[in-house]
């Protein structure tokens, strides 16, 4: 089992991680948080736009899309075991 | 009246249960300065009647969105009797965080817990009693869609309602607790009311807070400076918004068992997404969506099966001779078939317009004319109020049918997919994905486009969205576009098509430039976040869409017979009276009010090509395009029933023209005839008609979803000087082809000026 320390941005399709923290603007971080972005959840990258742009995870049992640019707010621990 | 009021998540099924409790009594309106829907209803089998208001599908009651201020000011301003919180069930996670926001309001609360029918399909099991006692308030399971446990919950909100209940928070197990209850103590001193929410929101730093409570902030502060968290820092709304969810973890998500242990498991969303948003198929199966939207709504030869299977015209079998359908049987049957087998949207449009509309209409006309009343008022009746108001409700069928559609994409879960699919290819012009199915319904019919734009979240991306709609030339545009175009072949240039195609081109082109203009000057912002629930595909209810649908139509017939209507008669009375207020006939309207404000300001279109240049005939342009506000066709009518006084007046040698003629091709030929229009000037005129001021009906639409005064005339002052500078370029490039570069070389200068400033702009800040 290998961990490191990356943004959401970077995952790729089929990783999955724990949320280490989130940074960002106010409005948000204040979104991400309300849609249950928060630290210690596991989030798994199901797929990507077909223009590579947005990307959708899974967490808390519900389907989430959002962009890199707002993915890049999310720290993230890889853990594909 | 005692009220309850519905608060939920989007896509939780708000919409529905609001329908199942108050069927047909249901109102829309407005939340007072935002165009968020507003539904009111009452519900009546219990003792006393109960009104029910359903509070905009928000996640959480941050300050950010208008949706989240109106519910939130609603439950804390309002004060109604009970607060239903509906909660997805098969998503209790995320649905809960809501929940703990509203049981910090110092008001009495049931929970619905929806959804029921699917948490059991799955063979889960959520256990509501042991939900109820770590809650603290009544829960009810239920299932909106079929109905079930609905009486159950308005009973158990019915005995809650006069209990008073006071605010408890699920922050007291993280390290805020003290600061949250010093804050309480101090603003129930002050006599505030909800204060354990304040307090809450004091400590999240919330902007609409902070300015109320101004002298707390100063405590809040200052234990700021003591309390530094690990992961936070003094971030505190982060605190507080991961305090919440780590509670709902710890406490309620044992309410729920589930019977497939894995957290991410395939479902049949996903798998349906699989292809739907497929990194191949997903763009090819949007382009084939939109095109059955439009096929199903517009095509005269439905599937294609009357090309096909050569099927025969009613001509053919002997149905329909000179004088129209041999009897009323054939006429309806015309309406469905003739040659090829219509669509659903036109065999819709053609009963209301020809059956419905045409018959009841024509019988009054009929009696009218035949009542003796003096001419001017026949004419008043007759063409001016019955002929414009069956001029706006012959929309409605086109109306109706996109909105239906789109609903349909919206409810079923679609629409989520397209943003997705298309986001970043509209980020690039400042707009969301959900911009673009708007702006494409454009090309049907500018009023649902325009309703639609609702979707959208941020307010100046709805403002330049609207705005560009009219530029994807409607239904009712096209026959502008055939006629003229048709004239300008007969005149031997040119092929109809291109001229048709490349004025669709210019459109969507202008609509374009348009955008990436005002993103970059007055409507400009940060492109809106994009953080969104992908919702679970469901089919959509045919109650639901049909109350929709109910709404809309009523809001438009509303609308039409009272703005637009009194538009309509303004434009009649300016059209068949002189400035000495005698009534004139069709044959005269070279003399009536209309045609002399067209003389008058004929030259400020010369640098359009239909201005002074074209002498003294050169108003009935002019005056066309006003009474095309009424209804865009009315541009073609309007040159046939002109033609009439024209050749009268020039004594025109027109040979074998029928200027009646439905195509209009003629009519404009005769106009040409009479004021020696050049071709560029026509193929201006074209420009100008599709980029300027829409039918009233859109006016109005427009108005409705524009909030703002300034915002609205701001956008009729968009329409006329974005088709005067158009139509100006088409004329002056077609006549002289060297002036391009000047206008390129213009073009240019802007836009450099344009960036120059934003630089600076950006540095000040």
């Amino acid at each position: 089992m290998k961990k490191k320390e990356i943004t959401l941005d970077e995952f790729r399709i089929g990783d999955k991680g724990f949320v280490l923290n989130v940074l960002g603007e106010k409005r948000v971080k204040r979104r991400l948080f309300d849609m249950g972005i928060t630290p210690g959840i596991e989030i798994y990258l199901r797929k990507k736009a077909p223009l590579g742009d947005p990307i959708e995870i899974t967490l808390r049992g519900y389907e989430l899309t959002l962009r890199k640019d707002e993915a890049k707010n999310v720290i993230m621990e890889v853990n594909n075991d | 009246m005692i009220r309850f009021a519905l608060a939920g998540n989007p896509n939780s099924g708000k919409t529905t249960l609001f329908n199942g409790l108050t069927g047909s009594t249901a109102h829309v309106g407005n939340w007072p300065g935002v165009t968020v829907d507003k539904k009111e209803g009452v519900y009546k089998k219990l003792n006393e009647p109960i009104q029910i208001i359903d509070l905009p599908g928000i996640y959480s009651l941050s300050p950010y969105t208008p949706e989240e201020v109106v519910a939130r000011n609603y439950i804390l301003d309002e004060q109604p009797d009970c607060v239903i919180n509906i909660v997805d069930a098969t998503n209790l996670e995320r649905n809960l965080y809501l929940t703990t926001q509203i049981m910090e309001i110092d008001v009495p609360m049931v929970i619905a817990l929806n959804m029921m029918d699917e948490v059991e399909k799955e063979g889960d099991v959520i256990y509501e009693k042991y939900l109820e006692l770590e809650l603290g308030v009544p829960v009810v399971k239920i299932s909106a869609l079929k109905e079930q446990g609905l009486d159950e919950l308005m009973e158990r909100a019915y005995n809650s309602y006069k209990k008073d209940r006071s605010g408890v928070t699920v922050l007291k197990e993280t390290s805020l607790n003290h600061l949250i209850n010093d804050v309480k103590i101090a603003l129930k001193g002050q006599k505030v009311l909800n204060p354990l929410f304040h307090a809450v929101k004091l400590v999240e730093s919330d902007e609409l807070e902070v300015s109320m409570h101004n002298n707390i902030v100063a405590m809040v502060e200052e234990f700021k400076n003591t309390h530094q968290d690990s992961t936070f820092g003094t971030d505190f709304e982060a605190l507080v918004a991961d305090g919440r969810y780590k509670y709902i973890c710890k406490h309620f998500s044992p309410a729920i068992k589930k019977k497939n242990k894995d957290k991410f498991k395939e479902t049949k969303s996903n798998k349906a997404d699989k292809i739907l948003t497929h990194k191949i198929w997903g763009i090819p199966i949007f382009i084939l969506v939109l095109f059955s939207i439009f096929h199903l709504t517009f095509a005269e030869d439905f599937l294609y099966l009357g090309s096909i299977f050569n099927l025969p015209s009613l001509e053919d079998l002997g149905l329909v001779n000179e004088h129209g359908p041999i009897n009323f049987g054939v006429k309806l049957l015309s309406c469905i078939y003739d040659g090829a087998i219509f669509s659903p949207g036109c065999i819709i449009n053609n009963l209301w317009n020809e059956v419905i509309i045409g018959e009841i209409f024509g019988a009054l006309q009929t009696l009218i004319e035949n009542s003796g009343l003096s001419y001017w008022a026949v004419g008043l009746l007759n063409n001016g109020i019955i002929d414009g108001i069956c001029g706006v409700l012959s929309f409605l069928p086109w109306i109706l049918v996109l909105f239906m559609l789109f609903s349909i994409l919206e409810d079923s879960g679609y629409m989520a997919r397209i943003a997705f699919i298309l986001d970043k290819l509209f980020r690039k012009f400042g707009l969301s994905g959900r911009a673009f199915l708007p702006m494409i319904m454009g090309f049907g019919c500018s009023v649902p486009a325009m309703i639609n734009t609702r979707t959208l979240a941020d307010s100046k991306e709805k403002i330049a969205t609207i705005r560009v709609i009219p530029f994807f030339s409607c239904g009712a545009k096209l026959p502008i576009l055939t006629a003229i175009s048709g004239a300008i072949v007969a005149g031997g240039v040119g092929n109809a098509d291109i001229i048709t195609f490349g004025m669709y081109l210019l459109g969507i082109t202008c609509a374009i430039i348009s955008v990436l203009f005002m993103r970059s000057t007055t409507l400009k912002g940060e492109t809106p976040p994009f953080i969104m629930e992908l919702p679970t595909y469901r089919l959509p209810r045919f109650k639901n869409l049909m109350l929709h649908l109910w709404d809309k139509a009523k809001h438009f017939i509303e609308k039409a017979f009272t703005i637009i209507l009194a538009s309509t008669i303004v434009i009649w009375v300016l059209t068949h009276f002189n400035f000495g207020w005698s009534f004139l006939g069709d044959d005269k309207i070279n003399n009536s009010i209309l045609a002399n404000i067209g003389k008058l300001v004929q030259p400020i279109f010369t640098p359009l090509g239909f201005g002074s240049q074209l002498g003294e005939f050169g108003w009935v342009f002019i005056v066309a395009a006003v009474v095309g506000l009424i209804a865009k066709e009315n541009v073609i009518t309007t040159f046939s029933t002109l033609a009439t006084c024209v050749i009268a007046i020039l004594s025109l040698e027109i040979g074998g023209l029928d200027y009646m003629a439905e195509d209009g091709i003629d009519a404009v030929r005769v106009m040409i005839m009479a004021t020696n229009i050049s071709v560029p000037a026509l193929i201006s005129f074209i420009a100008f008609n599709m980029t300027t001021i829409p039918c009233f009906a859109a006016v109005a639409t427009a108005r409705a979803e524009l909030n703002e005064k300034n915002t609205f005339s701001g956008t009729l002052l968009f329409w006329i000087f974005a088709s005067y500078v158009i139509a100006s370029v088409i004329y002056t490039v077609g006549t002289w082809w060297w002036t391009l570069f000047i206008w390129l070389a213009v073009f240019a200068i802007v836009g450099v000026i344009i960036k120059l400033r934003n630089k600076s702009l950006k540095k000040e800040n």
